[in-house]
């Protein structure tokens, strides 16, 4: 059990490093699907208690959410822009993969320094919870592209998930639920949003955007 | 009634979908007049008598739930009824954009009241939530159905303005969801044991908490929510949302969702008290207050765009929100008052500086001159507005601005009364040159700034005269001009009790 849970973390180690060194959005949008896939197989890994309902579910809505529809919805809005790369980033793909290395570095050493008054049930699951909450915020400062921008959020979204994962909190059923709906809502509007950018200005370069200044 | 809190949540919801469906426009136009009424009817009853919470305490109507509530609920049936006029004389073809001579359209109205009532409905639901993953869920869902109603007019600008709306906003609420995880691990006492995260459970036991965690929560929810707040320097997406989106939906923003985010705030400020960390809260919230407000000032003195000018005075009130919060004492009750008078005189502002912009078809002062010859109602109003929200009396914000100076000046807190004192001061002149050049002069001609033969000259003739303001446009504006009137003379019995209640839930 625990080298399947250290199996999987290692693998989304290397999504997040697939998203951070590809220029291709179609080959970006694949991997943090595969990431969805993995974070919702993992509350069956993470779990000491046999399955309950309640853990199914939770899984089952993620894989669904994370794995299907939110990489259908941004495959859709990327069809229909006349963009397949992301040209320039802010910072390149080179600076990028350095980073990267250097922020993994970090979070392993921090997540091991936190005290936690339940132990974790991996000793890599914590390091892995802010590796991808802080590469998903640079993913989201240092790409001008919108849909980037929010498999960035995405991949946030999915390292704040797994501290909750980490430290086996009981978050009540519809909570959990809750936050899946709203990250679900989020990525539809903002699926719609970067669909009218790429319909609008002919390109979907975020920092292109700058007719309201101050 | 005992599903009271379950009937004001489903009420906007249901109506709100249901809108998305009905094709008549009039019947939908009733349908969000009929549910602001029923909504505002429903939260007066709980004025009268206290609803029952929920199983398990989820939802419960508190002091400071009861009082945003029932701002969220006014300013609601204020702003629908405006918007009924609005939506008549909206011109739903293609049109030609004021500023640049591009042509646009605009969504469509049924989305456009959908999105308004599910607005109100999770706004209600950020008031009455007192479970922390519950008020992330509702927090985050307003700015999801808000989205769409800055994408109103559907153009460039307002399509940039959504989008740093979207993105800033989920990334600072993503944060908050944070921040909240961070809560739980403080709040979890052992292999099995952990306190449940509702408010009432964390404040009774409070003292159990781990210390580091919970202030490490209090920073990412004060950041994450602080970002949805406007306070600087999280405020950017606040500027363009306000100035693109419809002036109806900027009045809700300012005066209801800034609230929610507000409330939200005071929440873990509230566990934090009760955990013996207030003052810890207490200076960061009062720095960033005061952040807020500088920020505020240096961008008002240099706004040449009047509802850029209003979304920065809401920066600057949040930061006021903030700094009372962080001077604690009688300033939590000078805080509660102000977030009243705040959310009335900026509603009322915002639907002004949509008549204004409807005549002059220009959102730059420099273009605007003698509104008080051609819409002498909005223009009195204006200045009126203008005199408030700066904290002149005998209106409302005086009276709140100084029972928080006088709480400083009470601690013996010097110089942060003088900064406070010198920031109101810069802020009443910046508004001042801008609102009264408006006000005043002679009036030109709206579309001579613009190249020539881009622009029909129908209106341009008829603006030397006053213009008829239409009853709707202006009564919901005098409604609430009156209110913040009444509020600097004299506050109702009822509502001072729930104001010292609510600060009394701050009193640590």
């Amino acid at each position: 059990m625990d080298l399947l849970l250290d199996t999987s973390i290692v693998l989304l180690l290397l999504t997040n490093l697939k998203l951070i060194a590809s220029s291709r959005i179609a080959a970006c949008i694949r991997a943090v699907a595969f990431q969805g896939i993995v974070f919702g197989i993992m509350p069956l890994l993470v779990g000491k208690d046999p399955l309950t309902l309640r853990v199914c579910m939770l899984s089952g809505a993620a894989i669904i959410l994370k794995g299907i529809v939110f990489p259908w919805l941004l495959l859709r809005a990327l069809q229909a822009a006349n963009v397949r790369r992301e040209m320039e980033p802010i910072v390149g793909y080179t600076p990028s993969i350095v980073v990267s290395g250097v922020l993994l570095a970090i979070a392993m050493w921090l997540g091991r320094q936190l005290p936690l008054p339940v132990p974790a049930s991996s000793p890599l699951m914590a390091p892995l919870a802010m590796f991808n909450t802080i590469i998903g915020l640079f993913v989201v400062v240092s790409r001008r592209n919108a849909l980037t921008q929010v498999l960035g959020y995405l991949v946030m979204e999915n390292g704040i998930y797994a501290f909750g994962l980490a430290f086996a909190l009981q978050e009540p059923l519809l909570v959990e639920l809750g936050v899946l709906l709203d990250a679900f809502m989020a990525v539809f509007v903002m699926g719609i949003t970067v669909f009218h950018i790429g319909r609008e200005f002919d390109h979907m370069d975020t920092d292109r955007l700058s007719l309201l200044r101050d | 009634m005992k599903a009271m809190l379950l009937t004001l949540f489903l009420l906007p919801t249901l109506a709100g979908i249901i809108a998305f469906f009905v094709t008549s426009h009039s019947a939908r136009r009733w349908l969000l007049i009929g549910a602001a009424i029923a909504h505002t009817l429903l939260t007066s009853a709980c004025w009268v008598r206290e609803p029952a919470p929920t199983p398990g305490g989820w939802m419960l109507l508190d002091a400071p739930g009861l009082l945003f509530l029932t701002l969220t609920s006014v300013l609601f049936l204020a702003v629908s009824v405006y918007a009924l006029g609005y939506l008549r004389r909206e011109d739903w073809g293609r049109r030609q954009d004021f500023e640049e001579g591009f042509l646009f359209t605009n969504a469509r109205e049924a989305t456009f009241t959908g999105c308004l009532l599910l607005f109100l409905a999770m706004m209600t639901l950020v008031t009455m939530s007192q479970h922390f993953g519950l008020l992330w869920v509702a927090v985050e869902a307003t700015t999801l159905v808000s989205a769409p109603l800055i994408y109103f007019h559907r153009h460039s600008r307002s399509l940039e303005a959504t989008w740093k709306y979207l993105m800033i906003c989920s990334v600072g609420i993503a944060l908050a969801l944070l921040g909240n995880f961070f809560l739980a691990v403080a709040a979890t006492l052992g292999e099995q044991s952990h306190v449940p995260m509702t408010l009432g459970n964390l404040i009774d036991r409070a003292q159990a908490l781990n210390a580091p965690w919970l202030k490490a929560a209090f920073l990412f929810l004060v950041v994450g929510y602080g970002t949805k707040l406007g306070l600087a320097p999280m405020h950017t997406w606040l500027p363009d949302a306000h100035s693109e989106a419809p002036s109806v939906i900027s009045a809700l923003l300012s005066g209801a969702l800034l609230n929610c985010a507000f409330l939200a705030i005071l929440r873990i400020q509230q566990v934090c008290l009760a955990a013996g960390h207030g003052q810890f809260g207490q200076s960061i919230l009062l720095g960033f207050g005061l952040l807020s407000m500088v920020v505020a000032a240096v961008f008002i003195l240099k706004q040449n765009d009047f509802k850029r000018m209003l979304a920065y005075s809401s920066v600057e009130h949040m930061g006021i929100l903030a700094f009372a919060i962080g001077l604690g004492g009688l300033a939590n009750f000078g805080a509660m008052l102000h977030a009243v008078n705040h959310s009335l005189t900026k509603g009322m502002l915002f639907l002004v500086a949509g008549n204004i912009l409807a005549a002059y078809k220009t959102k730059s002062t420099s273009d605007i001159r003698g509104v008080v010859q051609i819409l002498p109602v909005s223009g009195a109003l204006w200045v009126a507005g203008f005199l408030a929200i700066t904290g002149s009396p005998p209106f409302g914000p005086f009276l709140s601005e100084l029972v928080i100076l006088k709480s400083a000046l009470d601690q013996g807190r010097v110089f942060v009364a003088a900064a406070y004192l010198a920031l109101l001061c810069i802020i009443f002149v910046g508004m001042a040159a801008h609102v009264l050049r408006m006000y005043q002069g002679v009036a030109v001609i709206p579309s001579a700034g613009l190249p020539s033969g881009q622009v029909a000259d129908v209106d341009s003739s008829c603006l030397d005269k006053p213009v008829a303001e239409s009853s709707l446009a202006v009564a919901p504006a005098i409604a609430l001009c009156i209110a913040v009137l009444v509020l600097g003379i004299y506050i109702p019995p009822a509502l001072q009790t729930i104001l010292e209640r609510a600060a009394r839930a701050l009193a640590g």
